[in-house]
């Protein structure tokens, strides 16, 4: 009797933990990070095993390991360069177009002075509890607050505010978008880093709507549209948007914009000094 | 079916699991303080709470009650619970690895979560049927997503509010758990009649 009253909870507890072990080794078979291990031979295979570490990891091993279980970018093999790139983007599954450098950029223009603000805004010094008040003070509902929420953010203090206005110092930027998630206005978009022609705008309202609060802002003219000689440029609604992948920086645009909307962006090394 | 209905709302609303019976407060603490992850925990806490009353439920009807084990309950549940942690968090690592990590201790921590404990031992002690203690592990589930989502919302909010330098943190947090607490005892005697 005393034995049975130790057996019988001791084979209940006994088996259920053996059933609940044999379903977890199951399951965890089916999502085994195994998968995960095979990438990371492969991708050792295709390095070219130097171990040179220019990539910012200490080996070819840990960045194989980095590119799989970090998320690390596929295009940091100085020596193997692009053909390498290729692979790895192969193995991981990911375009090879996505390995390109991309950066952040804000899209408007309107410093003090070129647009105005429709009440002043004494609260939070903070873009999200600004734009929860009517939108924000800016005359603009989809202008740059210039509290600098992004540029907090920024692990690499690439993002500047000058003269109200968010700036991202391009050279310096990694590309993380992080400062685009924050941003409450959604106008900081990824750029590849290669089109640096760009419409400084964010405002598709009418043009007549957008000249009585920027002089900044694009009016939808459509100049830059019929000036293109790639067909890079589209209207939305009346904003032009540029296509950064058929855009060949030509500057027809850019000239022929009457609002100086459509910009070159330029990094002189004295801009980036004054960071 | 009235009875299933009267189990959801009166669970979601008039017996909250977080705000009325304060249950599983470490989590709701814990991981309320944005609103995309709280989301995602209580998702996890939805799927280990329907599934663990069902489960408990049959070893309780089968192997318990016949064998009349009923000390063996705490344990066993515990053990139930556990292994659906577990298989939580394998299918989390490999398919929401952002959730995991922003979940960190908490999601081993639900296996503790007494939410869920008390989800299956108050199936047993309220005589539900199979069918009545899987809704009232749903929606038991929902009412920690109910009560985080929220809660998670007012933090938000408080991140950006001037709070005086001693209040920052969790003690306005306490405060302003407290109040969304209070704020649900006025569902209490909806379901009176």
């Amino acid at each position: 009797m005393m034995i049975t009253n130790i057996i019988i909870p001791a084979s209940i507890i006994g088996g259920m933990g053996l059933l609940f072990g044999l379903g977890l080794a199951v399951v965890s078979k089916k999502f085994a990070v195994a998968s995960n291990d095979e990438r990371i031979e492969e991708i050792i295979d295709v390095l070219p095993g130097a171990n040179c570490a220019a990539c910012g990891y200490s080996g070819c091993v840990a960045y194989a390991t980095a590119v799989v279980n970090e998320g690390a970018k596929t295009n940091l093999c100085s020596v193997g360069k692009e053909a390498v790139t290729k692979k790895i983007s192969e193995i991981m599954g990911v375009n090879a177009e996505s390995t390109e450098k991309l950066t952040a950029r804000v899209m408007c223009a309107g410093f003090e002075g070129i647009t105005t603000h429709k009440y002043e805004y004494e609260g939070v010094s903070s873009c999200i509890a600004a734009s929860q008040l009517h939108a924000g003070h800016s005359a603009c509902r989809y202008g740059c607050l210039g509290f600098g929420d992004c540029a907090a953010v920024c692990p690499l203090n690439a993002i500047q505010i000058t003269r109200g206005i968010a700036m991202v110092i391009e050279p310096i930027c990694a590309g993380c978008g992080l400062c685009a998630e924050t941003c409450p206005k959604k106008i900081i978009k990824m750029m590849p880093a290669h089109n640096i022609t760009s419409v400084t705008c964010s405002n598709g309202d009418k043009g007549v709507a957008v000249r009585h609060i920027c002089s900044h802002g694009c009016i939808g003219c459509t100049r830059c549209v019929k000036v293109c000689e790639y067909g890079a440029i589209t209207m939305s609604g009346s904003l032009a948007v540029i296509d950064p992948y058929k855009c060949q920086n030509c500057g027809k645009c850019v000239e022929v914009c009457p609002e100086h909307t459509i910009e070159t962006i330029t990094f002189a090394p004295c801009d980036r000094k004054e960071a | 079916m009235k009875d299933i209905i009267i189990i959801v709302f009166a669970t979601i609303f008039v017996e909250n699991f977080v705000l009325s019976k304060f249950l599983g407060i470490c989590s709701f603490l814990g991981v309320s303080k944005n609103l995309s992850d709280s989301i995602g925990m209580s998702g996890a806490v939805v799927f280990v709470m329907t599934i663990a009353s069902a489960v408990t439920w049959l070893v309780q009807e089968y192997i318990l009650d016949p064998l009349s084990m009923q000390y063996l309950q705490t344990i066993t549940f515990i053990l139930v619970i556990a292994a659906l942690v577990q298989v939580v968090e394998i299918f989390m690592k490999k398919s929401l690895p952002r959730l995991y990590k922003a979940l960190g201790i908490y999601l081993p921590l639900i296996t503790t979560n007494c939410a869920v404990l008390a989800v299956a031992i108050l199936n047993i002690q309220r005589d539900y049927t199979f069918l009545e203690s899987i809704v009232f592990g749903f929606s038991g589930g929902v009412s920690y997503m109910v009560a985080l989502v929220i809660f998670a919302g007012i933090r938000e909010r408080l991140e950006l509010c001037d709070i005086p330098e001693c209040f920052k943190g969790f003690p306005i947090s306490l405060v302003a758990a407290a109040f969304v607490s209070l704020a649900f005892m006025g569902f209490s005697g909806l379901f009176a009649g």
